[in-house]
C-alpha cells in the first residue's frame, strides 16, 4: 500500500469516526445544557431597537422572530411550562418588523391572551397587538375575527365583540361568517352553537399546527360540555319523574331511550357520582372542559391533540 | 508530536509573530482598559458584568479574525510564494504539513489568548477591586473560547486546502455566523418534516456548534458550569477539529501543486 493510499484510508476513517462521535456527543451536549435560560432571554425587547438594528434587512429578520416565537412557544409548551413571558414582546417585536405578517397576529389572539397554563395571560397585550394590526392592515377581515375572538373567549365582552364582527364583516371580502357571529354576539354568545362556530372558524382559517391543535382541543372540550350539560339536564328529569336520584349511567340512558351509555369524544363513558352529578372520566384528556370535572379537580397543563376523535 | 510536525508547527508560530499579529493585544488593552474606566462611570451595578461581556466576547471575535485570516493564507500564502515546494522536497509528508501548520495557528491564538486573558482579569480587578470564587468561571469561558478557535482553525485550513484565501475567508466565517446560531438550525429543523427534516436535521449536525462553546453570559451571571458540559464540549471540539483536518488531509493530499 503506497503513502497517499494508506493517508487517504486513515483521513477518511478518522473523518467518519469524527463526524459520529460529534452528532452522538452533540446530543449529549443538549441534554446537559441548561435550556431555560436561552428560552426565556430576549436581549433586546425593544421593537424599535430591533427595527434599526435590522439595517433595512426587516423582512428577513421578522421571519427569524417569528420562527423563533413559534420555536419558543412550542418548545415551552412541550415541556408543559406554565409561563411564556417572552411570548408578548417577541410578537410585537415580529409585527414591528413586518407589521404584514398575519400568522403572528393569529397566534398572538389564540396564544397570547388565555390565562396560563394554555397561554401568557395577557388580553390587553393581544388586544393592543390585534388593534396595531387591524390598524396596519384596515383590509384583512380576519384581523377583525381575530380581536372579536379575544373579546369573545378571553374577556367574555360580548359588546366589544359584536362591534368589531360587524366592522370586519364590512371588510370587503369578509367571510360570511362574520356577519353571523355579530348578529349571534347580541342573544345568543353564550350559545355552545356560537362558540362552536367562533373555533370552528378558527380551526378552518390557519394552516399554523399548534393554533389547529388548541382550536381542536376547544371543540373537543365544548362538546364535553355540551354532553354534560344535556346528561345533567337528563338526570334533573329523571328525579322529577323517579323522585330519587338514578343509580348508573344506564338508567338515565334508559330512561331517555338512549342507545348505550353516553360517551366522551375519546370514547370513555360518562360517569354519575352518588349525588347526581354527571362526570367526566378522563378530565386531563379534555384541558379546557367547564363542566363535569371531580370536585376539587386542578386542571393540568393542556396537551393537544392532532384530530377530534 | 512529531518532529517535522513541531518544526512546521513552531515556524507558522514564529512567522505570525513576525507578521505582527500578536499587536492586536494593544487594540485589545486599549479597548478593555477604555471600557473598565467608562462603565465605572457610566454602568450602575452592572460595571463587572460589562467587562466580562465586554471582555470576553472581544477575546472570542479577536481570536476569531485571527484564525481565519492567518488561517485562510497557511497553504494559499506557501503556494504563492513556492516556499511550499522548498518545504515539500523534503522528507515532509503533505498530511504534516497540514497538521503542523494547524498547531503552529493554534498556539498562536493559545498565546494570544493567554495574554488577553490577563487584560480582562486586569480589567476586572480594576472594577471590582478584588476576586471572588465565581471570577474562576471565567477559565472555563475562556477554554471553550480556545475551543472554538481550534474549530475555526481547522475549518480555515479545509477551505484553504482547495479554495482562494477571499472564498476561504467567506466560507469560514459564514460558517462561524451559522454555528453560532446552530441551537436554532436545529430548533428549526425538529419543525420541519419528511425529506426536509432529515436534510436540515443533517445540516444542523453537520455544522459546527459554537452555541454549545458560548457559555459567556451565564458565566458574567455566575452561573455555574457542569464539567460534563466541560468534558463532552472539549471531546466535540477535538472531534470536530479532527473531521475538518481530515478533510484538509484529504484534499491537500490529492491536489495537484505543479
Amino acid at each position: 500500500m503506497n503513502s497517499q493510499r494508506r493517508t487517504t484510508i486513515l483521513a477518511t476513517a478518522c473523518m467518519v469516526v469524527s463526524l459520529c462521535a460529534c452528532i452522538l456527543l452533540l446530543q449529549r451536549i443538549d441534554r446537559i445544557r441548561p435550556r431555560e435560560i436561552a428560552d426565556d432571554t430576549l436581549y433586546i425587547s425593544s421593537p424599535k431597537m430591533v427595527r434599526r438594528a435590522s439595517l433595512g434587512f426587516d423582512g428577513l429578520m421578522a421571519c427569524i422572530y417569528w420562527t423563533r416565537t413559534v420555536q419558543y412557544f412550542g418548545h415551552r409548551h412541550f415541556l408543559r411550562e406554565r409561563s411564556y413571558n417572552e411570548l408578548g414582546p417577541l410578537l410585537e417585536v415580529t409585527t414591528a418588523l413586518d407589521p404584514h405578517l398575519y400568522p403572528a397576529y393569529q397566534f398572538g389572539a389564540t396564544f397570547l391572551a388565555p390565562a396560563p397554563p394554555n397561554g401568557a395571560g395577557q388580553p390587553d397585550r393581544a388586544i393592543r397587538l390585534m388593534r396595531y394590526g387591524i390598524k396596519n392592515n384596515p383590509d384583512n377581515w380576519q384581523l377583525y375575527y381575530n380581536l372579536g375572538f379575544v373579546y369573545y373567549t378571553e374577556l367574555k365582552d360580548y359588546g366589544h365583540a359584536a362591534e368589531v364582527f360587524a366592522q370586519g364583516s364590512q371588510v370587503p371580502g369578509a367571510h360570511p361568517f362574520m356577519k353571523i357571529l355579530a348578529a349571534q354576539m347580541a342573544q345568543h354568545a353564550e350559545d355552545f352553537a356560537t362558540a362552536r362556530l367562533l373555533w370552528t372558524a378558527a380551526y378552518q382559517s390557519t394552516k399554523e399546527t399548534q393554533i389547529r391543535e388548541n382550536a381542536l382541543e376547544h371543540l373537543r372540550a365544548l362538546q364535553v360540555d355540551e354532553d354534560v350539560t344535556n346528561l345533567q339536564n337528563a338526570v334533573t328529569r329523571f328525579v322529577q319523574a323517579n323522585g330519587r336520584i338514578p343509580t348508573s349511567p344506564w338508567e338515565i340512558a334508559a330512561a331517555e331511550h338512549l342507545q348505550g351509555i353516553p360517551v366522551d369524544p375519546d370514547g370513555n363513558p360518562y360517569e354519575l357520582s352518588t349525588d347526581g352529578e354527571v362526570l367526566v372520566s378522563q378530565p386531563d384528556e379534555f384541558p379546557f372542559i367547564t363542566k363535569g370535572t371531580p370536585p376539587g379537580y386542578k386542571p393540568g397543563p393542556p396537551k393537544f391533540h392532532t384530530k377530534l376523535r | 508530536m512529531n518532529s517535522r510536525i513541531f518544526y512546521i508547527a513552531s515556524n507558522t508560530f514564529r512567522e505570525a509573530v513576525r507578521d505582527r499579529v500578536l499587536y492586536n493585544l494593544i487594540a485589545f488593552a486599549l479597548l478593555l482598559s477604555g471600557a473598565a474606566v467608562l462603565v465605572g462611570q457610566i454602568s450602575i451595578d452592572i460595571e463587572k458584568l460589562v467587562v466580562i461581556n465586554l471582555g470576553l466576547t472581544a477575546v472570542s471575535l479577536f481570536g476569531i479574525v485571527i484564525a481565519i485570516f492567518i488561517g485562510i493564507g497557511l497553504v494559499s500564502k506557501e503556494i504563492e510564494k513556492r516556499t511550499l515546494y522548498t518545504v515539500l522536497s523534503h522528507p515532509v509528508r503533505r498530511w504534516e504539513f497540514i497538521v503542523g501548520k494547524f498547531f503552529g495557528l493554534a498556539g498562536t491564538l493559545a498565546v494570544n489568548t493567554f495574554f488577553m486573558a490577563i487584560g480582562v482579569f486586569a480589567a476586572l480587578l480594576y472594577v471590582a477591586h478584588r476576586f471572588v470564587a465565581a471570577d474562576s468561571l471565567i477559565l472555563v469561558a475562556l477554554y471553550f473560547i480556545i475551543l472554538q478557535f481550534l474549530i475555526v482553525c481547522s475549518l480555515a485550513l479545509l477551505f484553504s486546502s482547495f479554495s482562494s484565501p477571499l472564498l476561504s475567508a467567506v466560507f469560514a466565517f459564514s460558517l462561524f455566523v451559522i454555528g453560532s446560531f446552530a441551537d436554532d438550525l436545529r430548533g428549526f429543523a425538529t419543525l420541519t418534516h419528511g425529506i426536509t427534516h432529515w436534510i436540515a436535521t443533517g445540516a444542523a449536525y453537520l455544522v459546527p456548534n459554537f452555541s454549545a462553546l458560548n457559555v459567556v453570559t451565564a458565566v458574567a451571571h455566575e452561573q455555574p458550569i457542569s464539567g460534563q458540559l466541560v468534558l463532552q464540549n472539549t471531546l466535540y471540539a477535538l472531534f470536530y477539529t479532527a473531521m475538518a483536518l481530515s478533510g484538509a488531509v484529504l484534499i491537500f493530499d490529492r491536489r495537484n501543486l505543479k
